[in-house]
């Protein structure tokens, strides 16, 4: 079996466009997590979201080009650009037929949909747009990516949710281990942030009220006042490619995705069981032939619902056993959000640069520790440490469970 | 109007879960009846179309009892029409 190099980083996020943006933002303790901008959230009960502050598609598009992407799509287009551009990648045209992408989106073009059933229902427009189909459909982001980049080999879209990105690498992972490719543009996007989808949201009853007024502080992630779970939009992008490849080449390797593993809770709808995600971090560690004593760094899935928080904590003690104690554990949800589909994606980068910087970024508006969360999460303010070895968790409505597992080159 | 309260409780829930309503009383925890998180936020949403009030976030994570729900919707009902 190949191993897996990941070779470029590509970024957009509530904490700005670009990777540096991302990690300056996650190592100086900010939250993009703000009142939403992009339509009048008064009349909602949750008005605030971790939105892309300043997207101008006009930076990165001609119209004749933005007419065709979605939000989404368009995220995912300038994460893929800075990804493949800092992995140096350049192909031959058998080397193209040779790679693929794999994006992860939990409602692909959701902006696009909603504006064109208001027009439907609300405007009585019956004249829609023809783009409006291509704009939408969840596989529009992999596909302006390989049209992109000329890429002729595998490419898919996942839409598991809040894992889809982290199914969408690991897939990719598995796909150039069995020799099916040998490079993979991997990650996922999302842009769920439209009126419709927000009342669905609410309806809920898992997002965070504003706190004291101040949205960057709604999100709190295993802290014992936490409130529920902030919306979030972007994309994460990166490049994998089979390891003899990229030593050959001599670009530099930024990590190893040393482990992948997909369970399913088969039990309930939204809420999250024990053993089905911690048999997956175990079966990731045992691919990565890696021992809970060897990972220094667990990125949690952290939503920062009630939920989550305490049965994450579970999990990670039934699979890590002792070695919990000395992990440690955070969520950036706090600071770029819930992205959804993306935000395994963003969860990633932020592990391979927490691997790569000897930083770990912390858990914001940690507040209170709550006895049911009772490991260490990095509060309020990243850490200095070596981290030799890194777990990233994803944990999706459905029971939907993925976990990565990174190494350093 | 009291007793219309309750019994609209306890034979939603009762529907809901397909549970003989006998067995569901003002006692009931949600616990004991297979009531998550997520049964909560549909049934409410019923009580909410039925009574003609907003259950606020706050207040529904409290309601863990068929006693808490119906205390619950009694308050917002006379809270509404004091308003009125």
């Amino acid at each position: 079996m190949r191993r897996v190099a990941v070779t470029g980083l590509g970024a957009v996020s509530a904490l700005g466009v670009g990777v540096q943006a991302f990690w300056d933002g996650l190592v100086g303790g900010r939250s993009g997590i703000r009142r939403i901008a992009r339509f009048d959230p008064s009349a909602y009960l949750v008005q605030a979201a971790a939105e892309v502050p300043e997207f101008e598609p006009s930076d990165h598009f001609d119209a004749a080009q933005s007419d065709l992407l979605d939000r989404f799509a368009q995220f995912a287009l300038v994460a893929a650009g800075e990804a493949c551009r800092g992995a140096g990648l350049e192909l031959t045209d058998a080397e193209r037929s040779r790679a693929g992408v794999a994006i992860g989106s939990g409602m692909g073009g959701v902006v696009t949909q909603d504006d064109r059933y208001h027009k439907l229902y609300a405007e009585g427009i019956t004249r829609l747009h023809p783009f409006s189909i291509p704009r939408i459909m969840n596989n529009a982001a992999a596909a302006q990516v390989s049209m992109r980049w000329g890429l002729g080999g595998p490419t898919l879209s996942l839409a598991t949710a809040c894992a889809a990105a982290a199914h969408a690498i690991g897939e990719a992972a598995e796909m150039i281990r069995a020799d099916r490719a040998d490079v993979m543009i991997a990650g996922g996007a999302e842009a769920p942030i439209a009126p419709g989808v927000l009342r669905c949201w609410e309806a809920m009853r898992v997002l965070a009220p504003a706190s004291d007024g101040d949205p960057s502080r709604a999100c709190r992630p295993f802290s014992r006042d936490r409130l529920g779970m902030v919306l979030g939009e972007g994309a994460g992008i990166v490049v994998l490619e089979s390891w003899d490849r990229a030593a050959a080449r001599g670009t530099p390797i930024l990590a190893e995705l040393a482990g992948y593993a997909a369970t399913s809770d088969a039990a309930h709808l939204t809420q999250p069981g024990v053993e089905a995600p911690a048999r997956a971090l175990t079966i990731a560690l045992d691919q990565a032939r890696l021992a809970p004593s060897d990972i220094d760094y667990v990125n949690a899935h952290g939503t920062a619902t009630r939920l989550n928080d305490s049965t994450e904590t579970a999990i990670i003690k039934r699979a890590f056993g002792p070695a919990a104690r000395r992990l440690a554990i955070s969520s950036t949800k706090a600071a770029h959000g819930h992205a959804m589909g993306a935000s395994a994606a963003l969860e990633l980068i932020a592990t391979v640069l927490a691997i790569r910087k000897g930083v770990v970024p912390p858990t914001l508006n940690y507040t209170q520790p709550d006895p049911e969360c009772d490991l260490d999460y990095v509060p309020n303010n990243a850490r200095e440490m070596p981290v030799r070895a890194a777990v990233s968790n994803s944990f999706a409505f459905g029971g939907l469970n993925a976990v990565l597992v990174v190494r350093a080159a | 109007m009291a007793d219309d309260i309750e019994r609209k409780v306890i034979d939603l829930i009762a529907h809901k879960k397909k549970l003989d309503p006998a067995t569901v009383t003002l006692d009931s925890t949600f616990e004991r009846l297979g009531v998550d998180s997520l049964d909560t936020a549909d049934l409410l949403f019923t009580f909410e179309d039925d009574f003609g009030i907003v259950v606020p976030d706050e207040v529904a994570t409290s309601m863990r009892s068929v006693g808490q729900v119906v205390d619950g919707l009694r308050r917002l009902l006379s809270t509404r029409a004091e308003a009125d």
